[in-house]
This record gives C-alpha cells, sequence and structure tokens, in this order.
C-alpha cells in the first residue's frame, strides 16, 4: 500500500492558474545498489504519473532510476470547469496507485 | 578519500584525547545555555522541507500511522478505541519516553510501548523493528507531540538506565577509538568532511534523513554512528540503545519534540 498526499484548492474562480501538488510513497530503487551481503537490488520504479482533470491530461512525467524516493510534484493548470482532478502512478511492472480531488469552480 | 577521512578521524581522537584520559573529573555535560535542535544544524533546503507541512516527506509516515492508529485488524480493536479518534489522549506522551513501563519494570521507547499495547490489549504480534508500520505508528504518536517539551524522569528504576545510557555515552568505541561525546559535546557546530556536527539530540525522531531516503528510528541513527566510528552497531531496540535514548532525551530536555524532522 502506498501513501498518498495531494494538496489541491477545493474551490476556484473559472480561468485561475491553481497549483497542485503530489507526493507518493515509493522506494525508486534504481537497481544500480548491492545490498550489506553483496546481492544486487533489484530496480523498482514508478515509470510514469499522469494528472487528468475531467479526464483530459493535464500534466504528465515519465521517472527514471535517478528520481529519489517518495517523488514530489508541483505543477499548475487553469481551472476550467467543477470536476475531478485525477492523480495516477504507474510503476515498472503497470501495477499502479491512484488518488482523486473534487474542485469546485465558479 | 576513505583514507583521508580516516585520519581525519584518527587526528580528532588525538587531539581531544590526552590529558582527558589522565583527569579525575567527570566528563563534561553540554551546558544548557548553548543546547540547540538538530534543525539548528540544517542548511536552509532541508530545513525549508521539515517545516512545510505538505513537502516534508515524513508526513507520508504520519499519515500511514494515523490509518494504522484507526484501524482494527481482525479480532482485535484499534487504537483509536482506546485513545481517541484523533489520539487526543496521547498529546504530549511521547515527549517523556522512554520510560519504565509499570508492569515489567523495564525501560521502554515508544517504539516498545506501541509493541506493549499491541500484545497486552490488542492481541496482535509486536511488529519487527524499523518496519514500516512500527515507523509510522510511532511517527504518527510522537508527532502528536510535537511543540512539546522533552522531559523524561531518571529516578528510581531509570537511574539504572540512565547510568547506562550515559556510560555509553562517554565511552571511547571502535577504531577510531570516539565516544560520542567527543564529537557531539566537544566539536558540535565544527564540520565533519561536508556536514557540520550536530549536538546530537534525538528530539526529532523518527525522522527523514536525505541519506536514507526514508524515516528511520533513533536507533538506526545510533547505529549508523556507531559503524561510522568502526564500532559493532547495537540490535534495533537493544536494551542499551534504548537506555542511550533515555540519556539523550535527558540530556535534549527542554527542546521540542520535532517529528517527523528532516535531516542529511
Amino acid at each position: 500500500m502506498a501513501t498518498i498526499r495531494i494538496s489541491a484548492p477545493d474551490t476556484a474562480s473559472r480561468g485561475e492558474v491553481i497549483e497542485l501538488k503530489a507526493m507518493i510513497q515509493h522506494p525508486m530503487e534504481t537497481g544500480y545498489r548491492r545490498g550489506a551481503s553483496g546481492e544486487e537490488i533489484s530496480r523498482n520504479i514508478i515509470t510514469r504519473f499522469e494528472c487528468s482533470y475531467n479526464g483530459e491530461t493535464v500534466f504528465a512525467a515519465d521517472f527514471h532510476p535517478a528520481i529519489a524516493a517518495n517523488p514530489f510534484l508541483t505543477f499548475y493548470t487553469t481551472a476550467t470547469a467543477s470536476g475531478t482532478l485525477e492523480f495516477v502512478w504507474t510503476d515498472q511492472t503497470g501495477e499502479s496507485w491512484s488518488e482523486s480531488h473534487e474542485i469546485a469552480v465558479e | 578519500m576513505i583514507r583521508t577521512a580516516a585520519a581525519a578521524f584518527l587526528l580528532l581522537a588525538a587531539c581531544s584525547g590526552g590529558a582527558e584520559d589522565d583527569s579525575p573529573m567527570a566528563p563534561a555535560e553540554l551546558p544548557d545555555e548553548v543546547k540547540q535542535t538538530g534543525t539548528a544544524f540544517l542548511q536552509p533546503e532541508t530545513r525549508a522541507l521539515q517545516e512545510d507541512d505538505f513537502a516534508n516527506p515524513g508526513f507520508l509516515w504520519v499519515d500511514r500511522g494515523q490509518a494504522l492508529f484507526r484501524e482494527a485488524s481482525g479480532q482485535s480493536k484499534a487504537c483509536s478505541a482506546c485513545h481517541g479518534e484523533d489520539g487526543a489522549g496521547l498529546e504530549g506522551a511521547a515527549a517523556h519516553y522512554p520510560r519504565i513501563d509499570e508492569v515489567s519494570g523495564e525501560l521502554v521507547n515508544l517504539e516498545g510501548r506501541i509493541n506493549l499495547c499491541r500484545s497486552r490489549h490488542q492481541g496482535l504480534e509486536p511488529l519487527v523493528y524499523e518496519s514500516d508500520d512500527l515507523l509510522a505508528l510511532t511517527a504518527y504518536v510522537a508527532n502528536l507531540s510535537r511543540g512539546t517539551p522533552v522531559s523524561v524522569d531518571v529516578t528510581g528504576a531509570a537511574a539504572a538506565y540512565y547510568e547506562t545510557g550515559r556510560d555509553y555515552f562517554f565511552t571511547k568505541r571502535g577504531q577510531f577509538n570516539l565516544a560520542c561525546s567527543q564529537c557531539h559535546n566537544e566539536h558540535w557546530g565544527e564540520r565533519l568532511r561536508g556536514d557540520t556536527i550536530s549536538q546530537g539530540h534525538g528530539n526529532g525522531f523518527p525522522a527523514y534523513r536525505l541519506e536514507w531516503q526514508t524515516l528511520g528510528s533513533l536507533h538506526r541513527r545510533l547505529r549508523d554512528c556507531d559503524s561510522g566510528i568502526r564500532a559493532e552497531p547495537l540490535d534495533y531496540g537493544s536494551d542499551i540503545y534504548t537506555a542511550v535514548e533515555l540519556y539523550l532525551a535527558k540530556r535534549a530536555e527542554g527542546l521540542p519534540v520535532e517529528t517527523p524532522a528532516v535531516r542529511r
């Protein structure tokens, strides 16, 4: 289970630029490290993050092994209509985690 | 690089040994008037990360801990069934740990208390030390005391543990033959390679260390210090480390709990 933290406004005026923050608990293991007894620690990373606003992708990012553990993103979008922001992280095996946030636009 | 570092350590050890070894005086405690939390020794960026309650990655564990606190698994009751939905009954409690467990008469830290609660009142298996779930619960409960000054009882049954912890702090050990006090009492504020040496207070733990890329307990930090001076690290949850934790808490008395702190 991955813990997710989202910061997004509950209300905004139409046309306003809003700040969105998203963090997920994940080790982002690079695959380049070795354990205490010399064994390889296999790669385990999130490869894709997407944020959609009423179904339309407004921000996306590809992650690579150099991204730190517990990746934290801050980005912006324009408030266009009331609805749902959905944040989705997908790892290298295709497993995904998501969180959504309702926003009211006046 | 390693050789240079080793030489620096040996030099440090050599400089601060000598005269004190022959001195019959008790080793000097850190004076109250210079006492500073570890946050004071951070770079501004790291400090900003700690002080932002959203960006501070330690809150991932606090959030998880809150969920676990309210969750009843199997036949057992949730922590919140006794301590309140928001843990109101536990506010300030973590600032007084480690303390003597009244039933067993032994010293327990917060991790130990959580595991005792699980076995005595919840009918659950104790969590493994340093597991994500134990760290999360510990961080959540400690965070309920954020801002409360550390204050521990070192009288009665705790006195012997306090002496054990104090002794560990002032005893030279490892291949570098260094005592905790040599860095954290005598050379705090000075540079050790890329770092500024802190006073070694535990008031921010469990803390998110950038080096670990995760949250970790004070015992993990003590193990790092011990391996840093090339001494044999003790086991997680060992009685001696818990005694050191008590000594450190007494030494940090008055500093506010900062869990989850961010450290280098």
